[in-house]
């Protein structure tokens, strides 16, 4: 029994939502991250920081299985998720936001959330030409979730509006629904704050509690903006050049000396 | 590599329609529906056959929108799905004495096998490289129906003639009208079909991998399936069109299917306006009629008058239709507030 296990067995928390084990990912000779490990708890709310090219968003990619990692393993309650293409890990509750904001921006903001139900439903291309009485009934329920979502996020006023027209925050905004929408059990958020003014970060951080108080979910949060991480996270993971630097509470962290190291660099340099 | 990848990312996006859009409004679509109805009443057989080939190219136009407008992929190779649809019927009806309504659906099932399975290698091109590949499936497909292993049932070069249908039921109306209004009826069945799917779940998933392959795989959508479903779907309606175009043009041969044909129609849906299910119509008027006005101008430049006036279309108007009903839409609404 290796000493990460035998802890993890001591450990008083149960056993972890969402295990990340010895994750490395390689791009041709570049080592992207190397031997990632940590664990996200139901309920927890996790920072993970970091200075730019630190590996962040490469983990979130393995995370929605966009990219292979080299060595190791991701555990959803146990089970490995590495064996599943990209497109079936909406059904197992894992929803993200991307960084830039990928949204659908041909579509309405109700289309673009209600795709977010598409991982919950299921349909064929008959029964929809048709559009058989099945068929009207999950519409029906999908409305319904989209309609109490965009009532959460105080995005009703716009549901008709096309994507592309809506202001950079707004459409942040339509992005979380439309994770919402899929029920997940982990909300992966890249950068939330990204492109928003002090005020706008003051109202996400309040609301990133809202959802995971009310609506029951566990954030994975990627982010730059210290202020937000540290009032929110209840755990902090620092990464720098693929490697993890640092783990604890966001005191702790914040206390590392290699953490400040990294953000600001040390006199020897 | 990088360089490619930025060719293929940037190729031709598509101009999306916004969904609410998509139709017509109900007094609108009532006007159409009652001039189709009523306009064949009045005029000679020529013209009723010339209404019904409007109506089968609209569906064929109707096809590639779904596929292009809908999920963002472009073909060239509409002929051949065209083509597959019309030998199917032809060859059913002469060579196995199946009903002409009957050969229809087997036609629009066999075409969407085909359209699924060219969508599989298709899966790996995109923009102007999809177009290329299908553009090669519309060059091979006149070849392969005249090849001799074929040609006990294709007829080969010869091709097939058809034998009209009679009006059922003793009506007492001329075949070509019986065949307009079982056009119709068909046509208008597609119609409300396309609209029902692209509103629906699978439309959504369509629209979400135009919009944002990534993103779309996110959220659940399994991209590869969905692509070729789009392929598939468009491909079988393509192919009922292209079976209604046997049994009313009465006479199927190879050299019919060209590339010219497929250009065409994706010309039809350009005018018509991607993506927008009604301009279909429209478009398929433009490639039906702009040929004949063009050769009422000049016998011999007929030709070069056609592309005058494509030009001038795609200069003035490069939404197409949808760009006209807008304005128009803006023009009536400003004209009852004053």
């Amino acid at each position: 029994m290796t000493q990460a296990q035998f802890a993890e067995r001591q450990s008083p928390l149960p056993a972890p939502l969402l295990a990340v084990r010895d994750v490395s990912v390689v791009f041709g000779g570049i080592v992207a991250l190397n031997g990632v490990s940590f664990n996200l708890h139901e309920g927890q709310i996790l920072g993970l920081i970091g200075p730019n090219g630190a590996g962040k968003t490469t983990l979130f990619n393995c995370l929605s299985r966009l990219y292979q990692p080299s060595a190791g393993d991701i555990l959803l309650e146990g089970a490995s998720i590495l064996s599943r293409p990209p497109h079936r890990i909406a059904e197992i509750g894992i929803g993200r936001t991307f960084q830039n904001v990928a949204l659908f921006p041909n579509l309405s903001v109700l289309d673009n959330v209600r795709l977010g139900t598409h991982s919950r439903t299921t349909s064929d291309i008959i029964s929809d030409s048709l559009n058989l009485a099945w068929v009207r009934r999950t519409e029906a329920t999908v409305n319904k979730k989209v309609h109490e979502i965009l009532g959460y996020l105080d995005l009703e006023s716009v549901a008709d509006t096309t994507v592309s027209g809506l202001p950079f925050g707004t459409q942040k905004r339509v992005e979380l629904a439309r994770a919402l929408a899929a029920d997940p059990k982990i909300l992966l958020l890249d950068e939330p704050a990204g492109g928003l003014n002090h005020e706008e970060v003051h109202v996400l951080g309040d609301l990133i509690r809202r959802i995971r108080d009310e609506r029951h979910m566990t954030v994975l949060l990627v982010e730059h903006h210290m202020g937000l991480v540290m009032s929110i996270a209840d755990h902090v993971v620092a990464l720098n050049f693929g490697r993890k630097l640092a783990e604890g509470t966001p005191a702790m962290v914040q206390a590392d000396p290699d953490v400040i190291k990294a953000y600001l660099g040390s006199k020897d340099q | 590599m990088a360089a490619v990848e930025d060719i293929v990312t940037e190729a031709p996006a598509v101009e999306a329609v916004p969904k609410r859009a998509m139709t017509l409004g109900t007094g609108t679509s009532l006007v159409m529906l009652g001039l189709l109805l009523v306009v064949p009443l009045f005029v000679k057989n020529f013209i009723i056959f010339q209404m019904t080939m409007l109506l089968i190219y609209g569906v064929a136009v109707l096809a590639l929108n779904i596929l292009t407008g809908g999920s963002g992929q472009f073909s060239l190779g509409q002929s051949a799905f065209y083509a597959v649809g019309a030998y199917t019927s032809a060859i059913l009806m002469e060579q196995f004495n199946v009903n002409y309504a009957l050969t229809l659906p087997i036609a629009g099932v066999i075409c969407f096998g085909f359209g699924f399975l060219f969508g599989q290698p298709a899966l790996r091109l995109s923009g102007v490289y999809l177009a290329l590949a299908t553009f090669a499936l519309a060059t091979a497909m006149p070849q392969l129906l005249k090849l001799g292993y074929f040609e006990k049932w294709t007829g080969g070069v010869q091709g097939l003639v058809v034998t009209k249908p009679d009006a059922p039921f003793g009506l007492p109306i001329s075949q070509d009208m019986w065949i307009y209004y079982f056009t119709l009826v068909i046509t208008i069945a597609i119609y409300i079909f396309s609209v029902n799917l692209l509103r629906s779940r699978s439309g959504r998933a369509f629209m979400a991998i135009r919009d944002n392959e990534i993103a779309a795989a996110a959220m659940g959508v399994d991209v590869a399936l969905y692509k070729t479903l789009a392929f598939g779907v468009s491909a079988g309606i393509t192919g009922i069109a292209g079976g209604l175009g046997a049994i009313t043009v009465q006479f199927v041969a190879p050299d019919s299917y060209t590339i010219t044909l497929a250009i065409s129609l994706f010309l039809g849906m350009v005018v018509g306006g991607v993506g927008w299910l009604p301009g279909s119509i429209v478009g398929s008027a433009f490639i039906i009629f702009v040929p004949n006005i063009a050769e009422g101008i000049s016998k011999g430049l007929s030709g070069a008058v056609f592309g005058v006036l494509l030009f001038l279309v795609i200069f003035l108007v490069p939404h197409g239709a949808r760009q006209v009903a807008i304005v128009g839409q803006q023009l009536i609404g400003r004209f009852r507030k004053n």
